[in-house]
């Protein structure tokens, strides 16, 4: 990647988590950690490699993303809104009544959104669907999928995986937000899903191990990597950082899962999270 | 001909017609295909039938996922598989995201057989029916899901279907009309008005032979589609009887009785019995020993006329009914 590349994706993420955080801020309460966590992920890939068309939402050759992770939807919807599938002025309208931008993602109701998630595990079935689908179609589609450490613990995670695995659905690219935090504690303290690379490997997956999960270029470069990987599918591990680049949030540790959040402590701490910083 | 198939080989051979001419429609089984009587739809269609094992969470979301892709699934399993166990797959990646998904639960209730009462789903329909956006439909014989099946496939939306897999006794005529949200008057009779679906239908049809005998007329109606339920059709014939019996292959708490009791509840009031399994778990057992068993026989609706008809005749008399089960 060229360094103009990478400070334009720099760039873009910044805003994009400050649209985030602006979003939760209005709402005044929300899945604060999760979103942070994969800031860097979508801007990558809606700006480095997804084929979407922010004006043809429903193209049918586009490459899907299922957010499995239904809870941090609000980072999708400003990742989505700062791509331009809507407009940004919707982000303030955040689980208002009548929304348009639930919690949780849902495809019947929010313009670019791939599929509805929010009970965990079924996201990452459905990624697996849309792959079998676009391997019936010979499409060339690409299904990216992001699953969330916590969410490993459904069982429904592993029946997916060992079917995508056995059938070498080449087609689709997972990624895990490993910040390690879950609503309880760490998710050492709960249940470990440690070695998670092995897992995943035993499952018949080829895995990618990101030790920077914010670091754009190294998501870059496992991404291409596993798109020209043929007869496997990627998990792509993210180590991130749960509240990422909003001070509060991240001192906050496993509390960040669903907290208040108000526009006083975002203006106090904004600066941290402007370019550069993240 | 057909009436001498088995329900699974007329679903199996009306589906490969179907696929034929859809290329978007796919099969995913959960090791089933066999015991469904998928496995030639499996070898004919091999990139269009998938088996994800022993995985029916996963099948239901993958299902859910192909929807949103374009595709019409239909996802089968045994019926308690295919409903208790994937409740809230069924409830999120489908009814929620309101996917184009069939789902298609064979051995309903007792027919499970010798497979016993951890396969026989008493509570599929009480599960299911409290899910909004969600149409059950169980066919009667294989004339009816023969109609039924292209109504069901070109209706967009997610349907369950309750199957009984072997051969069912024939009810209905080629030349039987069928609407899959309008229920089926199989007899009309003035005296009491008797709504049954599945197996229950025939036991229905012989209680109705017998009661004629005794002087009882008794209206036949099939609720083949248990939701969305046709109202009109329930309440247009207990303004004529005033009485109401229902008969279903299912626990008498959340099913067809409930859903009839729940529509006469609100839209005009009669007494009402129900034959179907009280509310205990099933067992092992051949269908003639289950269904004298649980109180499935066209005796046991004979009976629960008989007392709807003495309710009937207090309620005339305006005395007040304490009923305690």
């Amino acid at each position: 990647m060229k360094l103009g590349e990478i400070n334009d994706l720099i760039q873009k993420a910044g805003e994009i988590r400050n649209l985030t955080i602006d979003e939760l801020a209005e709402a005044g309460v929300g899945h604060v950690g999760g979103c942070l966590s994969i800031v860097e992920v979508l801007t990558v890939l809606y700006y480095r490699f997804m084929k979407v068309d922010a004006n043809e939402p429903k193209m049918k050759l586009r490459d899907r993303l299922v957010l499995s992770k239904g809870h941090a939807g609000p980072a999708l919807y400003a990742a989505l809104a700062h791509k331009g599938f809507f407009d940004k002025s919707l982000l303030s309208k955040l689980n208002k009544p009548g929304t348009i931008l639930p919690s949780h993602c849902d495809m019947l109701k929010t313009t670019g959104i791939d599929m509805t998630t929010g009970s965990l595990g079924q996201g990452f079935s459905c990624a697996v669907g849309m792959a079998a689908g676009s391997k019936i179609k010979q499409d060339q589609v690409t299904i990216y999928t992001i699953i969330g450490d916590g969410e490993s613990q459904e069982g429904q995670i592993w029946e997916a995986a060992m079917y995508a695995g056995s059938h070498k659905l080449d087609n689709i690219i997972a990624f895990t937000d490993y910040n390690k935090m879950q609503i309880d504690g760490t998710t050492d303290e709960i249940v470990s899903l440690s070695p998670l690379d092995k897992k995943w490997e035993a499952f018949g997956w080829h895995v990618i191990n990101v030790e920077d999960g914010h670091n754009m270029e190294e998501i870059s470069c496992a991404i291409e990597a596993a798109k020209v990987l043929q007869g496997k599918p990627s998990m792509i591990i993210l180590n991130t950082i749960k509240g990422k680049g909003l001070k509060c949030a991240e001192k906050a540790g496993v509390a960040n899962h669903n907290m208040p959040i108000t526009r006083e402590m975002v203006d106090r701490e904004k600066q941290k999270a402007l370019v550069g910083e993240v | 001909m057909i009436q001498t198939m088995e329900m699974r080989q007329v679903f199996a051979e009306e589906l490969a017609k179907m696929m034929e001419q859809d290329e978007d429609i796919c099969v995913i089984n959960a090791d089933l295909a066999k015991a469904c009587g998928l496995t030639e739809l499996s070898k004919r269609f091999k990139d269009r039938v998938l088996n994800v094992g022993v995985a029916e969470q996963n099948m239901a979301s993958m299902a859910a996922g192909l929807a949103a892709y374009g595709f019409t699934p239909i996802i089968n399993t045994f019926t308690p598989f295919a409903t208790r166990r994937i409740c809230d797959q069924i409830a999120i990646s489908i009814s929620y995201a309101k996917s184009n998904v069939k789902i298609v639960g064979l051995d309903p209730g007792i027919s499970a057989q010798l497979n016993g009462g951890t396969h026989m789903s008493v509570e599929d329909i009480g599960v299911l029916r409290s899910i909004p956006d969600l149409m059950i439909f169980e066919p009667v014989d294989a004339v009816q899901l023969r109609k039924a099946l292209p109504q069901i496939m070109s209706y967009k939306g997610p349907v369950y279907m309750r199957l009984f897999r072997l051969v069912a006794h024939p009810v209905f005529k080629e030349t039987d009309p069928f609407e899959l949200t309008k229920a089926h008057i199989l007899r009309e009779g003035k005296d009491v008005s008797i709504f049954a679906s599945g197996i229950m239908v025939r036991e229905a049809m012989e209680a109705a032979d017998e009661l004629i005998k005794q002087g009882i007329d008794a209206e036949i109606i099939n609720l083949h589609t248990i939701k969305p339920i046709d109202t009109h059709a329930i309440v247009q014939s207990v303004q004529k009887t005033k009485a109401a019996v229902t008969a279903e292959n299912h626990n008498v708490i959340g099913g067809l009785g409930s859903a009839v009791c729940e529509v006469l509840g609100k839209c005009y009031a009669v007494p009402v019995e129900m034959v179907g399994i009280q509310d205990t778990f099933g067992e092992v057992g051949m269908m003639d020993y289950l269904s004298k068993r649980f109180g499935l026989k066209s005796h046991n609706i004979i009976e629960a006329v008989q007392e709807v008809m003495k309710r009937k005749k207090e309620g005339e008399s305006n005395e007040v009914i304490h009923r305690f089960g």
